[in-house]
């Protein structure tokens, strides 16, 4: 008589990633997801735009290179550089604000418009709707890094040459390798941020305010930045997730250099697995009462 | 199947239990802090029937609803949807259930053909195949189909509202909870759903209905439990709660202490005198006929003689003690 009895068990696999789909096209057609990823890709038109009038009519080699983020002094030799500089100048805030607003907007913004209620009863199943909510932060935080990469690379390739790059030690290797080095940092530095989405997801189960979510997560962003700068504290240092984030400079490195790239990597997969299971603790025990 | 020794109540576990589509026992909520919200309910919905769920503000209807659906977890007491525990078998009852909770919620951002498809993309039986097909049949259904394209967040509120049961109508379903679904909309839009009900039912759909609206209940309902401040006041046919308060006999005169005498004298009881009319019970074997004529002949000028029917919201009131909140 119903229709659920009829339905194959074993097709399972393909619903879900409907789920995932539809949250994923979701999440894109929001328009602050729209206006973060416009942030993030103005980001590296900004440093190149600043860079090229900076050096537009002096010596190549850009001058004063001690200061600004990493691998800026390097641009005008070769545009490849501009997305490992806008890369390291959205790493430390614009990145993983964005990701946190997303995330703590997962559960959360749902919650406030009440259509976590209709989702649930749907039924979409608990642990099946946060997995999905959670490989779709982790699915932004790719498409958030690529688009800085992207917008950095063709930008860097309309304003600066192209061609072989020296490497931090001092070597040489061609633009390919270059290319493929950066898209390797392209993914690390998105799996940096699995940390913050994982934090941010949790907080998105303790509140029924998408804004409120979204607050905390950013506030502790900027709260464990502060305190890892603070000297006194360096006992912690290790354990904030934001710790190791510039060790990606590392695969520029010949040969790479893997200990605080490989620390990095571990610590975020610990906050994904600690603050996972709590947000999953939380949502699948908790009162839907919005 | 359902016979145990323990005593008349069935065991919450006994495969068939009872008849009914919603089967609570005990039910009771209580919220952190300790406020009461639902203190044991036992309700039984019957198959079939197109259920009343009536209640002030603040009586425990939402939150029956949203253990119903397994949306907040009992504080004890037990919930049997179609048959099935619930919150435990969710995922093989909710998707024969169509629901409208407190409102429908929806992506201001998406289209209304949207918003259903991603209602429909949650369910992990739906099939994607026939996916369009249903959202169009439900968008069909409830007449928003030349608006399926506008973003939802330029509907009006009975718009909003009609979506939301498209949301609870995307598949064939045994049981729709609906929670106050005629809110917002104008009185042919209210016609509309009512009409949708009725057919809903006659397709053999059990339709749960919470409502402020008495008169609702009293035209779509077969069944109605009532609540207050918690519990269960009652439940059973609609007939039967009406009828537990009479009709009243109501007289129109501008001559009012004279028609009170004299209904008196003719063995009226309860006899109320208003101002331009007069009211009593409704005597058990007199012919009214009997009555006008002993009120004219007492020279009382009678300008309306008739009974008020009992209606819901009397026996409502009879039964709680308290008026009913129509703001809500």
């Amino acid at each position: 008589m119903s229709r659920a009895e009829t339905a194959v068990p074993g097709v399972r696999w393909r619903w879900t990633f409907g789920l995932f789909r539809s949250e994923l096209l979701t999440t894109l057609r929001r328009w602050r997801t729209l206006a973060l990823l416009g942030v993030l890709v103005a980001v590296p038109v900004l440093i190149g735009v600043a860079v090229r009038i900076e050096t537009g009519g002096g010596a190549p080699g850009g001058g004063g290179g001690g200061e600004g983020p990493a691998f800026i002094s390097q641009v005008t030799n070769n545009g490849l550089f501009l997305v490992f500089a806008a890369l390291a100048a959205t790493l430390p805030f614009f990145l993983p604000m964005a990701v946190a607003v997303v995330a703590g907007d997962a559960v959360a913004g749902e919650a406030s418009a009440g259509t976590l209620r209709y989702l649930l009863v749907a039924p979409a199943g608990r642990t099946r709707l946060l997995l999905t909510k959670y490989a779709t932060v982790l699915a932004f935080c790719l498409v958030a890094t690529l688009a800085v990469a992207v917008s950095a690379l063709t930008v860097g390739a309309l304003l600066f040459p192209l061609g072989d790059l020296t490497t931090i030690s001092g070597t040489r290797i061609g633009f390919a390798e270059g290319l493929v080095r950066a898209l390797l940092i392209a993914l690390v530095v998105s799996a940096s941020l699995v940390g913050v989405a994982a934090l941010g997801l949790f907080v998105s189960t303790l509140t029924n305010s998408g804004i409120a979510a979204m607050a905390t997560t950013v506030g502790l962003l900027i709260t464990v930045q502060i305190l890892d700068h603070i000297p006194q504290l360096h006992a912690l240092h290790p354990y904030f997730f934001s710790h190791y984030w510039l060790s990606f400079a590392d695969l520029m490195r010949e040969p790479v250099y893997w200990e605080n790239l490989t620390r990095n990597l571990g610590l975020q997969a610990l906050y994904a697995a600690v603050f996972g299971s709590a947000a999953w603790a939380r949502f699948t025990a908790k009162d839907i009462t919005s | 199947m359902g016979e145990t020794s323990i005593g008349e109540r069935p065991e919450p576990d006994a495969a068939g239990e009872g008849d009914g589509v919603i089967v609570t026992r005990s039910l009771t909520k209580r919220f952190r802090g300790g406020q009461l919200a639902v203190g044991g309910l036992d309700l039984t919905v019957p198959y079939g029937s197109v259920f009343g769920f009536l209640g002030p503000n603040g009586s425990g209807k939402t939150t029956t609803i949203r253990m119903l659906l397994g949306l907040i977890e009992p504080t004890s007491g037990t919930v049997r949807v179609l048959g099935r525990p619930m919150p435990r078998a969710a995922r093989s009852v909710l998707p024969e259930v169509g629901a409208l909770i407190e409102g429908p919620a929806l992506y201001g951002f998406l289209s209304g053909r949207d918003n259903l498809l991603r209602y429909d993309a949650a369910d992990p039986t739906s099939d994607p195949r026939t996916r369009r097909a249903r959202v169009a049949g439900a968008l069909e259904r409830v007449g928003l189909t030349a608006a399926a394209g506008k973003k939802a967040r330029a509907y009006s509120l009975g718009m909003k509202q009609r979506l939301g049961l498209a949301a609870a109508l995307l598949r064939p379903r045994r049981l729709l909870v609906l929670d106050e679904p005629t809110n917002g909309l104008d009185p042919q839009g209210m016609r509309e759903i009512r009409a949708l009900i009725r057919e809903l039912a006659s397709d053999g759909t059990t339709v749960f209905l919470s409502s402020h609206l008495l008169d609702e209940i009293e035209q779509v309902c077969t069944h109605a439990a009532v609540m207050a401040r918690g519990r269960l006041v009652t439940q059973g046919p609609v007939a039967d709660l009406a009828a537990g308060a009479r009709g009243r006999l109501v007289v129109r005169t501008p001559d009012v202490a004279e028609a009170a005498r004299v209904l008196k004298e003719q063995g009226v009881g309860d006899v109320v005198a208003e101002e331009e009319r007069v009211t009593g019970e409704v005597p058990g074997e007199r012919d009214l006929a009997d009555l006008n004529a002993a009120l004219v002949r007492a020279s009382v000028r009678v300008r309306g003689f008739g009974v008020e029917r009992a209606s819901l919201e009397d026996a409502f009131v009879a039964l709680t003690g308290e008026g009913f909140d129509v703001a809500g």
